[in-house]
């Protein structure tokens, strides 16, 4: 059994142009290490420095926003379906402000 | 008419640098970005794969419902991209105004391109009795401006 995840197109530079991987973990983050041990990268454009999921990249895990369930820590099972899309965004403000208002929404969504 | 043909270097296929879109989506796109004038309006117009055809036009939500800023909403992100790949389907055309400046993508528009092979065509709404609309390829944090060719009656619309 494993996790099938569907990779957007911008990403699949690091899965040889697959649009669908399998991988296995317990949570999102233990995923993104083994997809990351043979798609060198993936987890660097997923993930931030800091440790946190990219605020412009949704994660789904089935039908759900894994902002919702958890983020990384979110629990995983075989079988589940991880959708992965770049945040479709932009707009006329700077980019500096833009990522303020965008962090705040952030917040108010996680609860954080 | 500059239809420049190409083969794009970051290896997404043939570039064609032309939209070519129906007048009746270009004038539903146009009256979704005054509809929802002063907040930005966005959408995406989705085409069989492989056809660069924008046939289906979705008005989507704009979740930061701001005068300067568009982002989708997670959840029908996730339902319209899902129901285009149903129907075998690809985002050809994304679009969001900007409605106090001019139709050409902002750094905040390119840092944020995440779909290389679709046309990012921008509607400016800052004058209130006409709108400039213009098209663009964001590869890589590269901005290439493209022809639009507005025809008639190439989908039912």
């Amino acid at each position: 059994m494993a996790i099938e995840v569907r990779i957007p197109t911008i990403l699949r530079s690091y899965t040889g142009g697959a649009k669908v991987v399998e991988g296995s973990g317990d949570t999102l983050g233990g995923l993104l290490d083994d997809l990351d041990a043979r798609h060198n990268g993936l987890k660097g454009r997923l993930v931030t420095a800091e440790g946190g999921l990219h605020r412009f990249v949704n994660v789904y895990v089935n039908d759900e926003d894994i902002r919702f369930l958890g983020g990384l820590d979110a629990k995983l099972s075989d079988g589940d379906s991880i959708t992965i899309l770049p945040a479709v965004a932009g707009g006329a403000l700077g980019f500096v402000a833009a990522a303020a208002i965008a962090g705040q929404r952030a917040a108010a969504r996680t609860g954080r | 008419m500059g239809t420049d043909t190409s083969v794009c270097p970051t290896g997404h296929g043939r570039v064609v640098r032309v939209l070519t879109i129906d007048s009746a989506i270009i004038d539903a796109i146009v009256a979704h970005a005054r509809r929802d004038h002063p907040d930005e309006a966005c959408g995406v117009v989705a085409g069989p794969i492989g056809r660069d055809l924008p046939a289906r036009h979705i008005r989507m939500e704009n979740a930061a419902r701001s005068m300067t800023f568009y982002e989708f909403d997670s959840m029908e992100h996730l339902r319209v991209w899902r129901e285009m790949d149903d129907n075998d389907e690809e985002p050809v055309v994304i679009y969001h105004s900007h409605t106090a400046t001019e139709a050409y993508p902002s750094r905040t528009d390119v840092s944020f391109a995440g779909e290389p092979g679709a046309h990012y065509l921008l509607v400016s709404t800052r004058e209130p009795d006409s709108e400039e609309i213009r098209s663009f390829r964001i590869v890589d944090g590269v901005v290439t401006e493209e022809e639009v060719n507005i025809v008639d009656a190439t989908v039912d619309a």
